[in-house]
């Protein structure tokens, strides 16, 4: 199996740490002193889940803390995507498509598809114009994957480690 | 065609104040506030409505889930029966350990748009997630006795490296 370069088995440290990822993966209150909301639930106070948020977000065991936006709901497109990468171009390749800001996550996979990667844009016209400069750029064939029904999104995960 | 809710300038501006996340200061909104020229209770207001109306999915943490054990990510496509995809993909969707589930385009070699890509007869994609490959499989398993045989082949992409997390800019 290819390494991973992202941590694994990472220690999360405590119980607390476990909490916050678990609880915290939405529902943040919205008043005045939200962390001191937070925290008074997880049964901690408000600098330290601050102190804690810090270090998981430096150690990017967390990606991000805030408000996901569902791009489409604003009027915005969101579109799956995938390029055939050759293996010696691979590193300029994931350059080239992680520049642009329309690129919202880009993943290595195993397949003759061997790069995939969302585009979300806040106009639909701007998916075209982000295929077209990715093409440009590298040029490769995007394979676009547009959604055709959604049957299910729920993205929460509970930490195992 | 918009049946999507008005977001003004100032909504925008929330949306861009906060796409990289929350200040860690204990007063965030109002810190905001400051950044987009009004009051804390404006931010939070629009915030909720925003929640309200769904522009927001939701507020709080996102974390990588390589990092916190979920080690294997494996996305799972299906060649599904057409008249079957939207009744069967409703089914694996409702499967507590997918996380995504749509219908896409196939893409056949010879059809606009395939270009030199191999054939691509998959229809249905699940996001199946794991502590090992072997469990991934073990779900997708489940997913192929579901689908029977409604499901001509599929395969698992398994991701091997984050390219990019940022998640939304605009």
């Amino acid at each position: 199996m290819p390494e991973l370069d992202v941590p694994q088995g990472h220690s999360l440290g405590s119980a607390v740490d476990r909490q916050i990822i678990d609880k915290l993966q939405g529902g943040f209150p919205l008043c005045e002193r939200p962390y001191a909301a937070a925290a008074e639930q997880l049964g901690i106070d408000e600098e330290e889940l601050l102190a804690r948020l810090r270090r998981l977000l430096d150690a990017k065991v967390l990606t991000r803390f805030g408000p996901m936006v569902q791009v489409e709901r604003m009027g915005g497109s969101f579109v799956l995507a995938a390029l055939a990468v050759p293996e010696a171009r691979y590193d300029e390749v994931t350059a080239l498509v992680n520049a642009l800001p329309q690129v919202a996550h880009n993943y290595r996979r195993e397949h003759a598809l061997n790069m995939w990667f969302v585009l979300a844009t806040e106009t639909p016209a701007g998916i075209a114009e982000a295929i077209a400069r990715i093409e440009r750029d590298t040029g490769l064939t995007v394979f676009a994957f547009p959604k055709e029904r959604e049957y299910f999104v729920e993205m929460k995960l509970a930490a195992r480690v | 065609m918009s049946d999507f809710p008005k977001l003004d300038a100032t909504d925008r501006a929330l949306i861009v104040a906060t796409q990289g996340g929350l200040p860690l200061v204990a007063r965030p909104y109002q810190a905001i506030g400051e950044q987009v020229g009004i009051a804390g209770e404006e931010v939070v207001r629009r915030l909720q409505s925003m929640l309200e109306s769904g522009v927001i999915r939701r507020i709080g943490a996102v974390p990588n889930h390589y990092a916190i054990g979920w080690t294997a990510n494996g996305m799972t496509v299906w060649d599904v029966a057409d008249d079957r995809v939207d009744e069967l993909g409703a089914r694996v969707g409702a499967l507590d350990f997918v996380t995504h589930c749509y219908r896409r385009p196939r893409r056949l070699a010879g059809t606009p748009g395939a270009g030199a890509l191999p054939d691509w007869p998959y229809n249905l994609f699940a996001m199946v997630h794991g502590a090992s490959r072997a469990e991934v499989a073990d779900k997708a398993a489940i997913i192929a006795t579901l689908l029977g045989a409604e499901c001509r082949a599929h395969e698992i992409l398994f991701s091997t490296r984050i390219l990019k997390k940022s998640g939304l800019r605009i």
